[in-house]
């Protein structure tokens, strides 16, 4: 069931141009899956009037609370990253259908580019809970500055990087890192900028591997009802928020 | 007890508040947010005879204290919508409306027919916005022959109350609006988006896949108000004032105006409850002003 309360900022990490924020709700949250996002309201912008959708990061069922992951974009992530702990924010949630949940003998690996890491982290902490074999992330970025939050990464499987710049792990884009020549892989899931998920949507393509992807189109309603988030798909244009925003990239026409 | 019910022809809404076509899907994406019964009526998603893929993507661009969007009509045509749609939203609590779109006469006509077959549908939106192929893509609702040309023949093929949205990209919309009227309509609706576009200055480029697009949301409403306002003095038959609305207060405003019922649109997706919020604000302002009944309010502009 879908909901919208309202939530108290009560943790916080900021970077340079991004921040993490940690929010608790007074209502008991409903079932989050790995891959579902919030819509954030902004307030008090000059130019911010829908929502902004941002991936789940996190979630504490104890507490209570969702993690977000935020990158500076324009004036909306600006205000969300400004947010000071105790401020409100009002969410509806949780929306989309998430990434579909892998077999127990499947060798998978997380995808993760720039912001696109967030969805990643409570996806894996999900598969984890249901199996017990190792999850594997590879991370990409330009340099190191933009790989963040690795250590919570490497709490729930191990971590591989690739900059663009070397600064960190191997030199390169995520798709030309040493692993895809040494481990057999049969699932991927991929969220990042459109050119890393093209990239290694050609590379699953390539090696037959089953491949999921996140994707990210503007939206107004969040919920199906208004059609203008639309991605144009094997079955013709389909709501991302509703029936995404995670696709096979079978259905995908790139 | 204040009275909220709102009485037009062949259409008894329980209180003055809708949705608006386009903003609320076919209700069943709100149900989480909002009890429907709660509302005096929803117009569902814009239906044509055919099926519709629509636009290209990008269909929206976000503007201040609004959005445009040139969703293009996206639907699977008429025929799905009875077949696969209406039994699952038959039994709503609430009047649902369905809001039918074409770009000819024909089109128009044959879908509302079937639509008049459906027992639990109480009333039709005919949105006239849309492109007339047959004239250049002209609008029908920008001229007063094209809204009754359309309206006269869709009159003839359906029996039950026929609402006609009007545009407002037009000169003079009392005109339009009395052509309405003439031609059979049994209300009208306003308004449909305003014809507006969007640039990004960093690529220099349209934001919108069709260059331009209809603008909606809170910054249209003083364009709205006005417009239903010279509507109600020039037409006798009812109006129902949209665009913008996002509070109580905006819906009392247009009811001051001389709406006798108002909907939901852009509003819906920043709050998906705030319909069923305006249907209760509207019942505490009538206490708050010791109003027994909705129906007083409506053309009660002081002037
Ligand atoms: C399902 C989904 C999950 C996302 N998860 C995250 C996340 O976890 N962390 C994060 O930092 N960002 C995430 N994004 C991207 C984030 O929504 C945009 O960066 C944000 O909306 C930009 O708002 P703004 O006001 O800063 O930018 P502006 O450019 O001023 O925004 C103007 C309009 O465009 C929309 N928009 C702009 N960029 C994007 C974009 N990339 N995707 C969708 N809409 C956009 C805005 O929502 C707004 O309606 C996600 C997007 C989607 C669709
Ligand atoms: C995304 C979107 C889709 C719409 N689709 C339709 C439609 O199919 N038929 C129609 O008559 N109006 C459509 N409209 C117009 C609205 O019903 C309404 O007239 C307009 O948005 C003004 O009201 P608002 O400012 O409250 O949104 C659409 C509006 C939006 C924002
Ligand atoms: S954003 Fe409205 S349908 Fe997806």
């Amino acid at each position: 069931m879908k909901k919208i309360s309202d939530f108290t900022v009560v943790g916080k990490q900021s970077w340079r141009r991004a921040a993490c924020l940690r929010l608790k709700c007074d209502d008991k949250l409903p079932e989050i899956r790995g891959g579902q996002f919030v819509h954030v309201r902004v307030d008090g912008g000059q130019q911010t009037y829908l929502r902004r959708p941002i991936s789940i990061h996190d979630v504490d069922y104890q507490n209570n609370t969702i993690d977000l992951l935020i990158q500076e974009k324009h004036e909306g992530t600006k205000i969300l990253c400004g947010l000071p702990v105790g401020s409100k924010v009002n969410l509806v949630y949780p929306l989309g259908n998430g990434f579909t949940m892998p077999e127990n003998d499947d060798e998978i690996l997380l995808v993760g580019g720039g912001i696109g890491i967030a969805p990643l982290l409570y996806f894996a902490k999900t598969i984890k809970e249901n199996r017990n074999k190792k999850v594997s992330f590879l991370l990409g970025g330009r340099s190191s500055d933009d790989l963040i939050l690795l250590e919570r990464f490497r709490e729930v499987g191990e971590v591989l990087i690739t900059t663009n710049d070397g600064s960190l792990g191997e030199c390169g884009f995520v798709t030309q890192h040493s692993l895809w020549n040494m481990k057999k892989i049969n699932k991927i899931y991929a969220c990042g900028p459109m050119p890393m998920m093209k990239a290694v949507a050609k590379v699953a393509r390539e090696k037959d591997i089953w491949c999921e992807v996140s994707l990210e189109n503007q939206m107004a309603c969040g919920i199906g009802a208004c059609l203008c988030c639309v991605e144009n798909t094997t079955e013709g244009n389909v709501c991302v928020c509703k029936e995404g925003p995670v696709f096979n990239i079978n259905r995908l026409l790139w | 007890m204040v009275n909220t019910e709102i009485k037009l022809k062949g259409l008894t809404l329980k209180n003055p508040v809708m949705t608006a076509s386009g903003t609320f899907g076919y209700g069943e994406e709100y149900t989480d947010f909002v009890d429907l019964a709660d509302l005096g009526g929803i117009v569902v998603k814009g239906t044509t005879l055919n099926h519709r893929e629509g636009n290209p993507y990008p269909r929206m661009a976000e503007t201040p204290k609004g959005m445009l969007n040139c969703v293009g009509l996206q639907n699977k045509g008429v025929d799905y919508f009875i077949e696969t749609i209406y039994p699952r939203i038959k039994d709503f609590d609430t009047n649902v409306i369905v809001n039918v779109s074409g770009s000819n006469i024909d089109d128009y006509v044959v879908a509302a027919a079937k639509i008049d077959a459906l027992e639990k549908i109480p009333a039709i939106e005919l949105n006239v916005s849309c492109p007339n192929v047959k004239q250049g893509g002209m609008a029908f609702g920008v001229t007063c022959s094209g809204i009754e040309q359309v309206v006269k023949a869709v009159r003839d093929a359906y029996h039950k109350h026929l609402i006609v949205k009007l545009s407002p990209n037009v000169t003079n919309i009392a005109e339009i609006a009395k052509a309405a009227e003439a031609a059979g309509a049994d209300s009208v609706s306003l308004i449909n988006t305003i014809l507006g576009m969007a640039i990004d200055a960093e690529t220099r480029r349209p934001v919108l896949s069709m260059v331009t697009g209809g603008l909606s949301g809170a910054c249209v409403k003083p364009v709205a108000l006005r417009m239903v306002w010279q509507v109600a003095k020039a037409v006798k038959i009812p109006v129902i004032g949209l665009g913008g609305i996002s509070s109580a207060t905006d819906a009392i405003e247009f009811l001051l105006a001389g709406a006798s019922a108002i909907e939901i649109g852009t509003a819906n997706f920043i709050d998906p409850a705030i319909s069923a919020k305006i249907a209760k604000g509207i019942v505490e302002y009538c206490e708050r002003h010791q109003v027994n009944d909705v129906n007083e309010l409506i053309g009660g502009l002081i002037v």
